[in-house]
């Protein structure tokens, strides 16, 4: 009990490291989040090291460098007991006898790119557009914000795969089709935080000091709602690196003969029975990955909401 | 109550008509033609001429609508190019597939998940709860053709010729057929919109077998619906499993949960009738959200278990430059979408006395 009372009296200016210092802090308490950011970093280090990790380029043909290399085999690893004759092969090869674990660790870069790229998009017009509408109110707002519930409205995959087959189908466009999507979430929170400051006595202050509405936006309201933002953006980032896979998948998204995780498994889907190995390993690389930006969104969550904090 | 309905459904027009506008023009800079499309890239500029003329594709973009709006008004959804079928015929064949889809997902999900919650919720921090929450946050993170992929693996070729074998792909065993409702209540000449009706429901396999006593062909379905559910389902189910357990936890920290402790409740019967009912409203919301998603998923269960609903439906179509079944199944799709959140918010009403709808 005198614990509890000792520790309310200590100055809070005392222990607080600043509110970057404290997130820091609050962020690291977590379980998870410690989890997600230690696959995150895992993750980046195997994109960044991808050239060096991987046994081979991620494209080349084994077939006729490598000795007793076969179609579609499953992993050879020679500590594990496959026989030594035959190739070590991490994750076995594909129907184009391509080497499976170097496809799959360039594949890291390619979802890390289009993970933190879709989601930068998605943020930067979203947040134009809450910030507009909040701010403006009235007819602007009410424009914008129905334009947005029109496209939420929509199925996203069916959305994206629409705006894709206009635009043509590739891995940038799939990953516009997908940021499109997004937008309205991002265009929903800012708004919200706009309108929960506009009205408050340090904007009213800064308005009669003459501070010009751009930079009111830009100093004053904006700064108030980057916590909501980084937090669904984390959380975003595990969604855009799975439909832009799902897209993928389905061959709306990156084509042959990138290494991307979702097309790996749609191109190898029909194998299934014969070479699960196919769907396997990217499957897992997939899951690790949102599976990380996951736990790190949560745990942001849990740090940066200070209603939460007990 | 009634009043706020009525609101609620006039500011669905808006939205519904900003959907049309949208599908319609985002139809027309789709590149390529319908014809095209159909016919191949080597049809001549003549026969595709003739082609569009027939179908009024010819016309300009703001007449089409035009047309396509004064159709809608009579009921009319139009007719696919690509197969010449009426869209209102393929929405009978194809959405009563995916409503079933997504009715068993979601069952699956909420009765699953709610247990789940509220396990965890009772026995916290427990090695149940750890795991159920270790599980969910997994769960979300599986892309559904991944997980979809794996059951396949598992249930159709790892489990072959046990008891737990279960068909990956179809909704009936080759061989098995179900009699359309319309044959066994004599109605084969019957038309217009109860016959429709009749049609939608006899559709939905598992329905119609379980109304006209198929039982052999109701266990088929049944199975065949397994995969595809759990696939579909497991997403939502991990979310509907957390929510669910805080929303229980929050409220069994209130106040009257502790009267109702102090007056010697059980825990048991603390959570059953304190803290359960309470503890639903935020479950509801996301059950409602996360119905109205499902249909994007169901694209890729579709594909993988090789169901021809919806999903792929609108998929094949935007391929196919098919703009009428396009503008209609997503017309369709955005209504249901609409009635569900409708029905989630009114729904609140009915759950929550407090909440007044205005």
């Amino acid at each position: 009990m005198s614990a509890v009372i000792e520790a309310e009296l200590v100055d809070p200016r005392s222990t607080s490291k600043g509110i970057w210092g404290d997130t820091l802090g609050n962020v690291l308490r977590q379980r998870n989040a410690i989890v997600g950011l230690v696959i995150l970093i895992f993750l980046l280090l195997t994109a960044v090291f991808a050239d060096q990790i991987a046994a081979y380029p991620p494209n080349q043909v084994l077939l006729g460098s490598v000795a007793g290399v076969k179609k579609s085999s499953p992993p050879c690893i020679h500590v594990l007991g496959c026989p030594d004759d035959r190739p070590q092969l991490l994750m076995g090869t594909d129907s184009n006898v391509r080497d499976v674990f170097s496809r799959v660790v360039h594949g890291a870069r390619v979802s890390l790119f289009i993970g933190f790229a879709t989601v930068g998009f998605a943020i930067v017009i979203g947040t134009l557009i809450g910030l507009v509408a909040g701010f403006a109110g009235g007819w602007t707002d009410n424009i914008l914000m129905r334009l947005m519930d029109v496209v939420l409205v929509f199925p996203a995959l069916l959305l994206a795969i629409a705006i894709v087959t206009a635009l043509g189908q590739s891995l940038l466009n799939a990953q516009l089709s997908i940021a499109i999507v997004a937008i309205p979430i991002y265009a929903r929170i800012m708004r919200a935080s706009v309108l929960s400051v506009k009205e408050s006595d340090f904007v009213t202050a800064s308005r009669a000091l003459g501070e010009s509405p751009a930079g009111i936006l830009f100093r004053r309201v904006f700064p108030n709602a980057v916590t909501p933002l980084i937090v669904a953006g984390t959380l975003g980032i595990g969604g855009a690196v799975l439909d832009v896979a799902a897209l993928s998948f389905l061959g709306y998204g990156a084509q042959p003969p990138t290494a991307e995780w979702g097309s790996m498994i749609g191109l190898d889907s029909g194998k299934l029975f014969t070479a699960p190995h196919l769907v396997f390993f990217p499957g897992l690389a997939l899951v690790l990955t949102v599976f990380g930006f996951n736990l790190l969104g949560d745990g942001l969550r849990d740090a940066l909401d200070p209603r939460l904090n007990r | 109550m009634l009043r706020y309905i009525v609101r609620r459904l006039i500011l669905t027009g808006p939205v519904l008509f900003g959907i049309l506008v949208l599908v319609f023009f985002l139809g027309h800079v789709l590149p390529g033609s319908a014809c095209r499309a159909l016919l191949g890239e080597r049809a001549t500029d003549a026969v595709c001429a003739a082609f569009d003329h027939e179908r009024g594709l010819d016309q300009p973009i703001p007449v089409q609508f035009g047309t396509y709006l004064t159709a809608l008004s009579h009921g009319d959804l139009g007719t696919s190019t690509k197969s010449s079928q009426s869209v209102g015929d393929l929405l009978i064949q194809r959405l009563p597939v995916t409503i079933e889809l997504a009715v068993a997902a979601m069952l699956f999900a909420v009765t699953i998940g709610v247990l789940l919650g509220v396990i965890s919720a009772y026995k916290r921090n427990s090695i149940i709860d750890v795991l159920t929450m270790a599980g969910a946050n997994i769960g979300v993170s599986i892309p559904i053709f991944v997980l979809g992929l794996l059951l396949a693996f598992v249930f159709a070729l790892l489990l072959k010729g046990t008891p737990f074998a279960l068909p990956p792909s179809g909704r009936l065993t080759p061989g098995v057929s179900i009699v359309p409702l319309a044959t066994s209540w004599g109605l084969q000449n019957a038309l217009g919109p109860p016959r429709a009706i009749v049609d939608f429901v006899s559709n939905i396999y598992t329905l119609n077998a379980l109304i006209s006593g198929q039982w052999a062909v109701l266990v088929d379905a049944i199975r065949h619906l397994i995969l595809p559910a759990i696939a579909l389902g497991t997403i939502p189910l991990a979310i509907i499993a957390r929510i669910t357990r805080s929303s229980l936890l929050d409220v069994l920290g209130l106040d009257y949960v502790r009267t109702a402790r102090a007056k010697g409740l059980t825990e048991r019967n603390v959570v059953r009738h304190h803290g359960f009912p309470n503890a639903m409203l935020p479950v509801t919301t996301i059950v409602g959200l996360q119905l109205g998603s499902l249909f994007g998923g169901a694209v890729l269960t579709e594909t993988i278990f090789n169901l021809s609903g919806v999903g792929r439906a609108v998929a094949e179509a935007i391929g196919s430059r098919d703009f009428p079944t396009i503008q209609g199944f997503v017309l369709v799709i955005a209504i249901i979408y609409l009635f569900i959140n409708l029905v989630v918010d009114v729904s609140y009403a009915f759950l929550d006395p407090r909440v007044r709808l205005t």
